[in-house]
């Protein structure tokens, strides 16, 4: 039996604690009726309202969305491809360079991926605007992709796929009919992560953007620079909210996968 | 045996490969390149370019074209030196303080019971999600002059005059540790909760008192994740832009900023990738060794499926 000491209990409640209180503070302030931060000014959704006929920054949040939809869906593709390479792919040349390659944007700092890319954008003369920040975000995400896909992979039972292959299907038909049901929630969970990474990105939009091409953490991050105001409040609460109902139904897909992909463990 | 691929196999490894190699090496080479070039009022705005039309001879005046001279520079300037050694050094102490708050926090879900410890992990990792800028943009709040911080400070009567807390180091520390808790906890928790409770349950059987069994058996086995955590939390916070920017002070450079500035405020091409190059440099050890440890750590995890 354990015991629930009063350290861990208060370690936990602290960590919570302080992990959860700034957002909650921020979301009550975005209904503070006054301008003022230190005056109460009652409820309001005022700030919420005033947002809706901000035309530049809907603009930017329409842009974000789909740089997202994009980046995401291709980062995806080529992360699942990568997971695969990784991990039934035994030995090629080069592999270990793959690997780095996967790996190293990971923990890479954000100013030097976005410096990086930039500098190829102007070496090949391609005009910076939406499509080279869709590139980007693309090639940061799919890394994650590949690592979260690859860690189901290694979780999945690969006799469910020498029996299809013993039953005389072809390879790619296995992968379809098979492996790919069963890592789909993986998929999905990682087509989430790619896309919350992509629409939370400042640093490497930023070095990739051109004109015409204002993402919304772009335009908040010039709009929070000199000073905290209302309407960021708002708008920042809107996105928490966003990407809190996205990532409960993302952990509930992977909880789904887990039951699913291991019904007889104890 | 050497196993022989079908064109669609080998299709599966180039795509994404060709991917890499085109928009993570290529514009790594491309910085390196560009670091060795000079400002030029031009577009792009260094020499020397790549002439191809000109041949071996234009192959010839690239390669001439090139000096170490950024580097020197660096070398020279105090701001860069000071800017480096200012990361290295917030990026350390932060990463200790991110150790000392996230172990007991990784240590506590391990003992709470299986269900629990579900939620936990899930609630640790939710504000993750949530953009980094969201989130700092959260602690000027706070930390403003006349924010709730110091209105509480000053409700209690803990100060008498409310404290400056944003453009300060304080500032840029809270803001790390707080967006960095969840990359410590979790490699934390992953290799606290693999631990065998009946070692711990030896130690108390032979006398061993709990702070002893801690410091003895909980510290060392739980050393993998130390390393993991460390390193995912100090490589990325030497590299960081948002923080220190929004939360620091002007005197607060870290060497983020300063490429973010040498690009996009002087417009100096080439100082800015030297900087990422050095950057790079004295990151690629704690990188390798993240890496190796990531491999081994999967290539570990499919040898004990298989057993």
């Amino acid at each position: 039996m354990r015991k629930h000491s009063p350290f861990n209990l208060a370690a936990i409640v602290v960590g919570l604690g302080f992990l959860y209180l700034p957002i909650v503070i921020l979301v009550i302030y975005s209904f503070n009726a006054s301008r003022l931060v230190a005056v109460w000014g009652g409820w309001s959704t005022h700030w919420y309202a005033e947002l809706a006929s901000d035309a530049p920054l809907l603009d930017s949040a329409f842009i974000s969305l789909r740089v997202a939809l994009i980046s995401a869906s291709a980062a995806t593709l080529l992360g699942t491809l990568a997971a695969v390479t990784l991990v039934r792919f035994r030995r090629f040349r080069g592999k270990l360079l793959f690997a780095a390659m996967i790996y190293a944007p990971l923990v890479m700092p954000e100013v030097i991926t976005g410096l990086s890319m930039l500098l190829l954008f102007v070496a090949v003369a391609i005009d910076r605007g939406f499509w080279t920040v869709v590139i980007a975000h693309t090639t940061m995400a799919m890394c994650f992709v590949a690592v979260i896909v690859q860690s189901r992979l290694i979780d999945f039972d690969t006799s469910l796929e020498e029996a299809a292959m013993d039953l005389g299907a072809s390879p790619a038909h296995t992968f379809v009919a098979v492996t790919l049901p069963l890592i789909l929630p993986a998929i999905i969970a990682a087509w989430m992560l790619a896309f919350a990474l992509s629409l939370d990105d400042l640093v490497i939009a930023s070095f990739t953007t051109g004109p015409g091409a204002t993402t919304l953490p772009i335009r908040i991050y010039s709009e929070v620079r000199l000073g905290v105001k209302p309407e960021m409040n708002a708008v920042c609460s809107i996105m928490i909210g966003v990407v809190g109902i996205a990532v409960i139904a993302a952990s509930l897909l992977t909880k789904l996968s887990a039951a699913r992909g291991a019904p007889a463990r104890p | 045996m050497k196993p022989e691929y079908s064109f669609w196999q080998k299709l599966v490894v180039r795509i994404p490969y060709a991917w890499l190699v085109a928009f993570f090496l290529v514009p790594f080479l491309i910085v390196l390149k560009i670091s060795l070039s000079q400002t030029a009022i031009a577009q792009p705005p260094y020499t020397p370019t790549f002439d191809v039309t000109a041949g071996w001879h234009g192959v010839r005046n690239f390669f001439a074209g090139l000096s170490l001279d950024n580097y020197g520079f660096l070398g020279t300037d105090p701001l860069y030196i000071l800017s480096y050694v200012k990361s290295l050094q917030i990026a350390a102490f932060s990463t200790l303080l991110l150790l000392i708050i996230g172990y007991p926090i990784a240590y506590a879900i391990t003992r709470m019971p299986r269900r629990g410890q579900a939620v936990l992990v899930v609630l640790v990792v939710l504000p993750f999600w949530t953009s980094f800028l969201i989130r700092i943009y959260a602690w000027m709040n706070i930390l403003q002059h006349d924010g709730p911080l110091n209105q509480l400070l000053m409700a209690l009567h803990i100060v008498s005059a409310p404290p400056a807390w944003l453009a300060t180091d304080t500032a840029v520390y809270i803001g790390i540790v707080y967006s960095y808790l969840p990359f410590m906890v979790l490699p934390l928790y992953a290799t606290l909760e693999k631990l065998d409770e009946q070692l711990l349950e030896a130690a108390a059987d032979l006398g061993c008192p709990r702070w002893k069994t801690f410091w003895l058996v909980t510290l060392p086995l739980s050393a993998p994740g130390v390393v993991a955590g460390s390193l995912l939390c100090f490589i990325p916070i030497v590299g960081e832009f948002v923080i220190p920017d929004l939360l620091g002070g002007s005197r607060t450079s870290m060497i983020g900023q300063t490429i973010w500035t040498e690009f996009f405020a002087n417009k100096d091409w080439p100082t800015a990738a030297a900087v990422a190059v050095v950057l790079v440099c004295l990151l690629v050890t704690p990188i390798v060794i993240f890496q190796n440890h990531a491999m081994f750590q999967k290539q570990d995890m499919r040898g004990s499926e298989r057993d």
